[in-house]
């Protein structure tokens, strides 16, 4: 299961973070710390795994931002790596040419495209199609 | 607008937020916000509580502390209408976790929420409870959410699965409930809830038994077609992700089929032909249908076996270790690891792919392909394995250099096929990386060396050669200092040299060399100060001609600050200067140590594989051995021993003064066995050295006599024997520590013939098992001196090995005794074994002789111990 979603930029200024395990708020500091540090000086070169305590960590980097997710040793990374990218894209296409300021100031719009995509930290719909058009009902209801 | 009122919109506040240069202005801003925000939530205003809210998230994603905000989610997520609804909901999860005790006041709104039939509130509460909620809430609600799995709207009933996956983790005993509603979602045609019912099955499985065999019997064949139907599903633009139909859908149901035939023969056969197809199908140049492989052969590892199955699996993960992208390799490494444990043949095959990974430059690429390197490691390939890590440690990284070490010492120690290899190899890795090599792995190494006499030569000529390229590596130069001053004179004789070696011209000032530079060598640290004064001291004696020399090294070290060294450099500076007899004896041969008791007080030792070229193991006297890190590292090493010789001093040995521990054990063909344990400790009476010991180790391996150490039972007069004839000088006898006058040696004078009176010979003791006879013979014109001829006969129908004679006699009387002619005792009087005695007496004509004495021997297997006093000497003597 996925245990945190984290996005951060170059400096270390969370975007956005989700958890789907219980954590003090310190805590939760302390781990966005650790995680920025973590990737934002690994080669790309390298994988795109690191171990991070008992768990592990996959990440992407796109542009400026760092896409983190937190997964059981037991997951399967590769298929973590895709669903980070297929996020991404989701993103994109809600906002058209996402860039990190449409995530700053929309930071409550993109928790309500989060909570569509994943749920009880697991994936909840695969299809960019369904979810978009799912946003646009909510939006309706507005 | 103010911008600062309650009124501000969200966009602005963190537009003004943003516009701060510095942290305080932000603070500064922040502050103002909540302070304003705190004003609209105690006026209770309805209005603007969504907008507030935001800020308030916006503000708690900064940093800041939010709690006052609570209670506004409660109360939002209370309203009527979906936009209240929405936010409140949203700052619920933000702001909240499962240990708050304010989230039970929620339950009964998602309560009225998840009954209501607007499909988008119900989907916001289950939002919210299949993200936070706790225990309590879960079996609260649970009828709620069970029922909802049968909802109209496809999106209600995904979200209601992934909430059950929430539910019974939290409550597993609920799982029950939930095993038929989540049977029927396997039948769903919407992805989304295909997807969603696949993971709920996955987790109930994991939790309930119950579940898991209702599942295996029920449901697998319809899986099996559902897999079946996707992978050959034609073009769906949906959910098409780089060529594959829904790619996380084929891993969660190949993930379903590993918790579903893990176990179980059945199921496993089932699932195999879908298994194989997807294995071989599935395209592999994008990421996504690598997941799916990815999947699938953990799928395959971990089902019952399907021997070709389990072959393509480990093919699969071959192809993945040549694939350039580091990811797949990474995977493929963790995989691998895992299916060594099922079949390490298949992944033998791939060895050398994954002895290239271990020089990846990705850090944790190369620590996961060096495990596996290691659990690849069997006696067939340890040699080329080895000769690749050996040589890639020469490039590797500092900090990998720790790892690599600790891994090839391990793998060297445990399946190295011979010695000389073994030493090879530790060679090359203490130059390379000595500086990593942990304590227990060097000591390892000088035991194997003491066990393997025919590569003294050759292993000191390596070392020496090591050194003057790699005297940077600290080990390596202790390693090195303790073979120099060991087996110096193997070092410049070039002896005991083998086939493969070159002659090399080291002299005596060379090696010496060594010694010095590194005592002087101000990186050099306590342990290997310590050892080159050691290694000094042995040479000192090894190579007369260097004394002076070695002597002005050592004064060097007088003055050191360090107490250990100090202390040393005096005690040695003296035996150099003022009791050279005794030196040799002191520095002579180390005995072998004993690799098994050396190796099980290792804490984890690695079991000595390496074994001994000798025969067994020698014996331990009394079980006074002390292990290798002792031996090297505490003061004086006082063997009494060379390795072959079992030529002995006296066991006694300078106890008190230098504070050692005896090593006393020796080993020789025929295992003598060393009485010297028997030290008074209060007698600083010393054993005799034998050889010199500068005389080469094959000089050594003289006859197997026993040596005894007489016990001085009196004072003073331990008479220590004098080794094999070839020995031209003898030690000194007895003498006190501090009073090393030492007595002049005493020369071993072959037996005189008998001049003089004859004396009639005595049975000297006799009991059930044993009968000792002296003959007495006097040497011409010496009165005082008395030959005695004793002869050792065995009355008892066991053979006796590992005889021991010993002799003490009083102040008066001066005793010297020759090796006995043999150990071995045969049965009931088929043999015998002769020793001779020589008794000075100084009272000769006032005291005739008395004396006691001590026979120990093997018989059975058992140690046999027998003493007596000897009173009936002729008179006269």
């Amino acid at each position: 299961m996925i245990r945190f979603i984290i996005l951060q930029n170059r400096q270390g200024k969370t975007r956005l973070a989700k958890y789907y395990i219980p954590l003090e708020e310190s805590e939760k500091h302390k781990v966005e710390y650790e995680v920025h540090r973590l990737v934002v000086n690994r080669d790309p070169k390298f994988t795109n795994f690191v171990e991070f305590r008992n768990h592990k960590v996959i990440y992407r980097r796109y542009a400026g931002l760092f896409f983190s997710l937190c997964v059981d040793i037991t997951d399967n990374e590769l298929a973590y790596l895709e669903s980070i990218h297929l996020f991404v894209e989701i993103l994109d296409h809600f906002f058209s040419n996402v860039c990190e300021l449409d995530l700053v100031f929309n930071f409550h719009k993109v928790y309500l495209i989060l909570d569509e995509f994943i749920l009880a930290g697991e994936l909840q719909e695969t299809s960019k199609k369904a979810i978009i058009e799912r946003m646009g009902e909510l939006e309706k209801q507005e | 607008m103010n911008p600062f009122s309650s009124g501000t919109r969200l966009r602005d506040m963190i537009r003004a937020i943003r516009a701060c240069k510095t942290a305080a202005e932000e603070r500064a801003v922040v502050r103002k916000e909540c302070a304003s925000i705190r004003a609209a939530i105690s006026e209770d205003d309805p209005d603007y509580r969504h907008r507030n809210l935001a800020k308030l998230m916006f503000i708690h994603m900064l940093g800041y502390p939010t709690h006052f905000g609570q209670m506004e989610c409660l109360k939002l997520i209370a309203s009527p209408g979906f936009p209240e609804k929405r936010i409140g909901y949203l700052g619920l999860m933000l702001l909240l976790d499962e240990r708050q005790e304010v989230l039970m006041l929620v339950t009964n709104s998602i309560k009225q929420d998840l009954n209501q039939t607007n499909q988008y509130i119900v989907g916001l509460a289950l939002c919210a409870l299949g993200n936070i909620c706790s225990a309590e809430m879960a079996r609260d609600l649970a009828p709620e959410v069970e029922r909802l799995l049968q909802f109209r709207d496809p999106n209600v009933r995904k979200k209601a699965a992934l909430c059950t996956i929430r539910i019974i983790k939290k409550v597993p005993d609920l799982a029950e409930n939930f095993i038929n509603p989540a049977a029927a979602l396997l039948k769903e045609k919407h992805h989304g809830v295909l997807l969603t019912g696949v993971q709920l099955c996955t987790e109930i499985c994991k939790v309930s038994t119950e579940a898991l065999e209702y599942l295996r019997k029920k449901c697998i064949t319809g899986l099996v077609k559902v897999l079946r139907d996707l992978t050959n599903s034609p073009y769906a633009p949906e959910y098409d992700i780089s060529g594959i139909t829904d790619p996380f859908l084929h891993i969660r149901l190949l993930k379903l089929f590993h918790v579903l035939g893990h176990g179980d023969a059945d199921a496993s056969d089932t699932m195999s032909d879908i298994l194989a197809q997807v294995a071989t199908k599935t395209e592999t140049n994008k990421n996504a249908g690598n997941a799916i492989l990815y999947e699938c052969v953990a799928t395959i590892l971990s089902i019952e076996d399907n021997g070709g199955l389990r072959v393509l699996a480990v093919n699969i993960l071959g192809r993945f270790l040549s694939s350039r992208d580091n990811n797949i390799r990474y995977v493929a490494l963790n995989m691998l690891m895992k299916a060594i444990a099922l079949d390490s043949q298949a992944v033998q095959r791939h060895r050398a792919t994954i002895l290239e990974c271990v020089k990846d430059p990705d850090a944790s690429i190369r620590k996961r392909a060096l495990e596996l390197v290691y659990l690849l490691v069997n006696e067939s390939n340890v040699k080329p394995l080895t000769k690749e890590l050996v040589d890639y440690l020469e490039v590797s990284e500092a900090e990998f250099k720790g790892d690599l070490t600790a891994k090839i010492c391990s793998i060297v120690e445990k399946f190295s096929p011979e010695k000389i290899w073994y030493i090879d190899q530790m060679v090359k890795v203490l130059t390379q990386a000595g500086n990593y090599v942990k304590d227990e792995v060097w000591h390892a190494l000088i035991i194997v060396i003491t066990n393997a006499p025919n590569l003294h030569g050759y292993t000191v000529r390596a070392l020496y050669k090591a050194v003057q390229t790699a005297g940077g590596q600290e080990t390596l130069v202790r390693v090195a200092v303790w073979c120099i001053g060991e087996y110096g004179e193997m070092l410049v004789g070039n002896s005991g040299m083998l086939d493969v070696e070159e002659r090399i011209n080291v002299t005596e000032a060379d090696a010496v060399d060594v010694i010095e530079t590194a005592i002087r060598c101000h990186s050099s640290d306590l342990t290997t100060r310590a050892m080159c004064l050691i290694a000094l001291l042995k040479l000192s004696s090894r190579y007369p001609s260097c004394t002076k020399r070695i002597n002005d090294i050592i004064l060097q070290q007088k003055g050191s600050l360090v107490l250990e060294l100090q202390q040393r450099a005096i005690e040695f500076n003296s035996i150099i200067e003022r009791h050279e007899k005794i030196r040799s004896a002191l520095v002579e041969r180390m005995p072998v140590l004993d690799e098994a008791t050396y190796s099980g007080r290792r804490a984890g030792s690695v079991p000595a594989a390496v074994s001994t070229s000798q025969g067994a193991l020698p014996k331990i006297p009394n079980g006074v051995v002390k292990p290798a890190s002792a031996a090297l590292v505490d003061l004086l090493d006082l063997s009494s021993d060379a390795d072959q010789a079992p030529s002995s001093s006296g066991g006694d040995y300078l106890q008190d003064l230098l504070g050692v521990d005896l090593a006393p054990a020796s080993q020789g063909t025929n295992q003598t066995d060393k009485r010297g344990a028997d030290v008074l400790l209060d007698l600083l009476s010393i054993g005799a050295p034998p050889a010199q010991s500068s005389s080469s180790m094959l000089d050594m391996l003289s006859s197997g006599q026993d040596n005894k150490s007489a016990v001085g039972m009196l004072d003073n007069l331990a008479s220590p024997s004098a080794p094999s004839a070839q020995a031209s000088s003898p030690g000194a006898s007895s003498s006190m520590m501090d009073l090393l006058d030492g007595f002049g040696p005493s020369p071993s004078v072959p037996v005189a013939e008998t001049n003089g009176p004859t004396y009639p010979s005595i049975v000297a003791f006799e009991s059930n098992s044993l009968k000792i006879t002296y003959k007495f013979s006097k040497e011409p014109g010496n009165p005082q001196t008395t030959i005695i001829e004793a002869q050792f006969v065995n009355k008892s129908p066991d053979i006796y090995s590992n005889f021991v004679f010993q002799a003490a006699v009083p102040k008066f009387l001066q005793l010297h005794m020759d090796p006995a002619s043999g150990n071995i005792l045969p049965e009931s009087g088929n043999g015998s074994i002769t020793q001779k005695l020589r008794v000075s007496n100084s009272q000769h004509g006032k005291k005739s002789l008395v004396m006691r004495m001590r026979i120990s021997y093997k018989a059975n297997d058992k140690d046999v111990l027998e003493e007596g006093q000897v009173n009936n000497f002729p008179r006269g003597l």
